[in-house]
């Protein structure tokens, strides 16, 4: 048994401890709960694994399972903290970090203090991720998204490398690149790119070649709308390779890549990169190997992310709209006494439910161990479309004052555009 | 987290997905045509269903939905019982037939009214009754507070007079659920139900319907004048309570809306399943390729399954709700509101996908897209339950968001 679990914790307690703001934002009580609770769960898991003997059991479903849409109480706190992190310190960053297209330092830094990091690494290389953790990951990006959706993406940037590499790297693998992810400093940059410059992408089929030759591959091709692209210290690259796609870890400075900014439509915070990759050499090691690699559920993890993010911020924007319904009077009274105003709210409300609940089924099923594709391809398939939808009623629910920055409405509608249309990036 | 329907259902799933294939399929079309027809089929099988149910504590129909069932069970923890297997049940039968379905003995509305709000006494004696609902009258509908059939206290009885319009299996029923006013001048609060047993004198079945779809269920219009109905029938609390009369009644929807959602996920998942059966040489289905890169037809089919995915997890999560004693009237409406308005697009688009065969009477395609119009229009139109939605999320009254 991993009897480090706790002092892991308390690892990262200590440097909440010493960090100041989580007392300025009244943020201290709720996290020093969760992290409590929380190596407590991973403690519980670690012993039932141990019981069970190693580490490598393969989960089994349990059939008997009720349906049961109740969060577990360690899943619960997480939400509350990050909710109040959203709300506290994403929401009043977002309007600048859109405008410099950039996170603020102190930003980077407070995410460091939460240690969002450790949900991604498993018990034996330092981190808190236990067996069943695509749900808790949504749940993490939905309360975050809440507060910023392009904050949220890029901040879940590390994490979901981390969650990469544990699903899809060897054993190995998982020994050189995750202990990094919970050390002493920040976790490393890692930037997942998967989305290229072509109309009508199909991400199975990868116009970035991977070509094996003996210890290395040549690495071809050219990746857009990359999260974090132009910070990262490294990317994991979606290319063909002799037998299928496969996920390369590329240092960012390797002979032959170069990096440009891109901006987009919205993500702005996210800072996207074009990348261009013209025979980069990557060691034959470098290529994520492990044996059940699938980059099919590669790819469905990722949609997952977006969905999770799109539910978040429709959230944010089903609040926001409540309230400022309730609160602009036209022709005598609050606009929110019309139907034509009040339908649009009550079917956002109606969606964004409908959002939740497949994004949610296609997570369980994943952290069961259970066929999840179908369930992913429909959640994205509405989540896209619905999302998009909430975002231009809200702009239109307030009217001209939608249209302009006063407000977030109109950064919604840019970012939420993004969900259709991004593959990779995250990882749930 | 579990989003999955537990084993413990699947007995009563395949159930009575039997009866839906087997039973309700092989007469479908027969009573679509024989509209006011009984459907004697019905008989047996109600035997059969009422057998089972009593040696089985999740029983299939509406009576199993109630929020008594939960407050049963004392044990801690999660609980899926009675709402969420006769939502279950429901769905699957409906994949049979909704018109069969709603005219089946002992499983009408009624029963879910007298479920919810009987009283000890009142559960025992109506016990094994069928009983319609009657709320509707030919001046309103929606607008269920401003009802104008009375019911005035005379002695042992009240005396009811009025006129009641779509009442579903009014005719067939043993007796009848009525909403009337005890004072019309206090509103809402002096609504209450009673029920009517056939053969009451001064009852008398006026009219049935010839309908769009659902023809094997019957629609009647009754008139009341001057109808004594014993006062212990009267369900619920006889005192006029401004607070909260209008309310008990209101609950009953709580746990029915989410049936009459199912029974439209059960005619979409019908429309669904024979459309890709249809289409099974033409297309993979296998969810591969990026949505805007499929064939349109395909595409369609993906948007509307993932449409009809949707409202399935809407309902069961409503039903969840009650069952765990959660109070679940905007959840409730939310699945109803969804579930009616993707059946009706899913069932109507199927026929377009199919084409002249969708369109056909060979088919059961061209009735479920008729069969499913009725599912968005009762227990509350599409725009009730968004009215309903509105005014949990903004926090208005009914004058305010009228
Ligand atoms: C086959 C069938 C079976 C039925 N079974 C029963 C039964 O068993 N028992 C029973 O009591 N009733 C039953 N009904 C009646 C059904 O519940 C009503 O028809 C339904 O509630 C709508 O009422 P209405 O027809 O009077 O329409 P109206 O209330 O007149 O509504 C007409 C239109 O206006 C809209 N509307 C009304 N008010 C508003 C508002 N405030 N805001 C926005 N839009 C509004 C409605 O959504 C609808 O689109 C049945 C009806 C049918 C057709």
């Amino acid at each position: 048994m991993n009897a480090d679990v706790q002092g892991r914790a308390l690892a990262i307690l200590n440097r909440m401890a010493q960090a100041d703001w989580p007392d300025r934002l009244n943020l201290r009580k709720p996290f020093e709960k969760l992290i409590y609770t929380g190596s407590r769960a991973s403690f519980r898991l670690a012993a039932d694994r141990a019981q069970k003997g190693g580490l490598r059991t393969p989960r089994k479903p349990d059939p008997d399972a009720l349906f049961d849409l109740f969060l577990s109480d360690e899943q619960q706190m997480l939400v509350d903290m990050l909710a109040s992190f959203a709300s506290e310190v994403l929401r009043p960053a977002a309007h600048d970090a859109d405008a410099n297209a950039a996170i603020p330092a102190e930003l980077l830094n407070q995410a460091q203090d939460l240690g969002l990091t450790f949900y991604g690494v498993n018990e034996v290389h330092g981190g808190m991720a236990g067996e069943r953790t695509t749900v808790s990951n949504a749940l993490m990006a939905e309360a975050l998204a809440k507060g910023d959706m392009s904050l949220a993406a890029g901040l879940l940037v590390p994490l979901s490398a981390a969650n990469c590499i544990r699903r899809w790297g060897s054993a190995e693998q998982q020994q050189r690149w995750l202990p990094a992810f919970v050390g002493e400093s920040s976790a490393p940059v890692m930037a997942i790119a998967v989305n290229e410059p072509d109309a009508l992408f199909d991400p199975l089929k990868l116009a970035t070649k991977a070509k094996r030759r003996g210890k290395h591959y040549h690495l071809s091709g050219e990746k857009c709308l990359v999260l974090r692209g132009l910070d990262a210290s490294h990317l994991i690259i979606a290319a063909q390779a002799e037998n299928g796609p496969a996920l390369f870890i590329v240092e960012a400075g390797s002979k032959g890549l170069q990096r440009l900014p891109e901006p987009g439509m919205g993500l702005k915070a996210g800072a996207t990169a074009r990348v261009k990759l013209k025979g980069v050499k990557v060691a034959a090691d470098q290529r994520l190997n492990a044996e059940h690699f699938n980059y099919q559920s590669f790819l469905d993890h990722a949609a997952l992310a977006w969905c999770a993010l799109a539910i978040g911020t429709g959230q944010a924007a089903l609040e926001y709209v409540t309230t400022y319904c309730n609160e602009r009077v036209a022709f005598g009274e609050p606009i929110s006494h019309r139907q034509g105003v009040a339908f649009m709210v009550a079917d956002i409300a109606i969606e964004l439910d409908a959002m939740r609940m497949l994004t949610w089924r296609a997570c369980a099923r994943a952290e069961q161990g259970l066929p999840f594709h179908r369930e992913a391809y429909l959640a994205r398939l509405l989540c896209a479309e619905k999302a998009m939808k909430i975002g231009t009623d809200a702009v239109q629910l307030l009217g001209g004052h939608g249209f302009t920055k006063e407000h977030p409405a109109e950064r919604w509608y840019r970012d939420l555009r993004a969900v259709a249309i991004m593959a990779g990036g995250l990882q749930l | 987290m579990n989003l999955e329907t537990p084993k413990k259902f699947a007995g009563l799933k395949h159930q009575a997905h039997q009866v839906a294939a087997n039973y309700f399929r092989p007469i479908s079309r027969k009573y679509d045509k024989a509209e006011h027809a009984y459907p004697k089929e019905l008989d047996l099988l109600a035997a059969l269903l009422d057998g089972m149910n009593a040696g089985s504590p999740d029983a299939i129909g509406a009576t199993s939905a109630s929020k008594r069932g939960a407050a049963k069970s004392l044990e801690e923890g999660v609980k899926n019982g009675g709402n969420l297997s006769a939502l279950l049940g429901v769905m699957e039968l409906c994949w049979g037939d909704v018109g069969l379905l709603l005219a089946m003995p002992r499983q009408g509305l009624g029963n879910a009214a007298i479920a919810a709000v009987a009283n000890d006494e009142q559960l025992q004696r109506f016990s094994g009754t069928w009983a319609a609902m009657a709320i509707t009258e030919p001046g309103t509908g929606s607008d269920s507070a401003a009802i104008r059939t009375t019911a005035r206290k005379d002695g042992d009885h009240y005396v009811l007079n009025g006129e009641k319009i779509f009442v579903t299996s009014g005719e067939r029923a043993d007796s009848v659920v009525v909403w009337a006013t005890l004072d019309k001048a206090l509103g809402r609060a002096a609504i209450k139900s009673f029920v009517v047993e056939h053969g009451t004198p001064g009852m008398s079945v006026t009219r049935l319907e010839k309908k769009l779809g659902i023809k094997a269920s019957d629609t009647a219009s009754i008139s009341f004048s001057d109808c004594r109905v014993p006062a212990a029938n009267l369900l619920g609390n006889p005192e006029v309570d401004v607070q909260k009369g209008f309310a008990g009644v209101m609950e009953t929807f709580d746990n029915t809306r989410p049936l009459v959602a199912g029974m439209a996920i059960g005619v979409a998942k019908a429309s669904l399943d024979r459309t890709r059966e249809l289409l099974k040489d033409t297309f993979r289905f296998d969810y591969a390729k990026p949505l805007l890169a499929v064939n349109h037809a395909e595409a369609t089919l993906y948007r509307l399954e993932a449409e009809w995915e949707a409202a399935r997890l809407l309902t069961l999560k409503a039903a969840w709700m009650a069952d765990n004693k959660q109070p679940n009237s905007k959840e409730a409406s939310i699945a109803k509101a969804k579930a009616g308005r993707v059946a009706n697009e899913v069932t109507l688009k199927c026929v377009e996908l199919a084409g002249a065969l969708g369109y056909g009477e060979d088919e059961l395609l061209e009735k479920w897209a008729r069969d499913s119009k009725i599912l968005d229009i009762f227990e509350g139109t599409q725009q009730i339950q968004l009215l309903i939605v509105a005014r949990r999320l903004l926090g208005k009254s009914s004058s305010e968001l009228k």
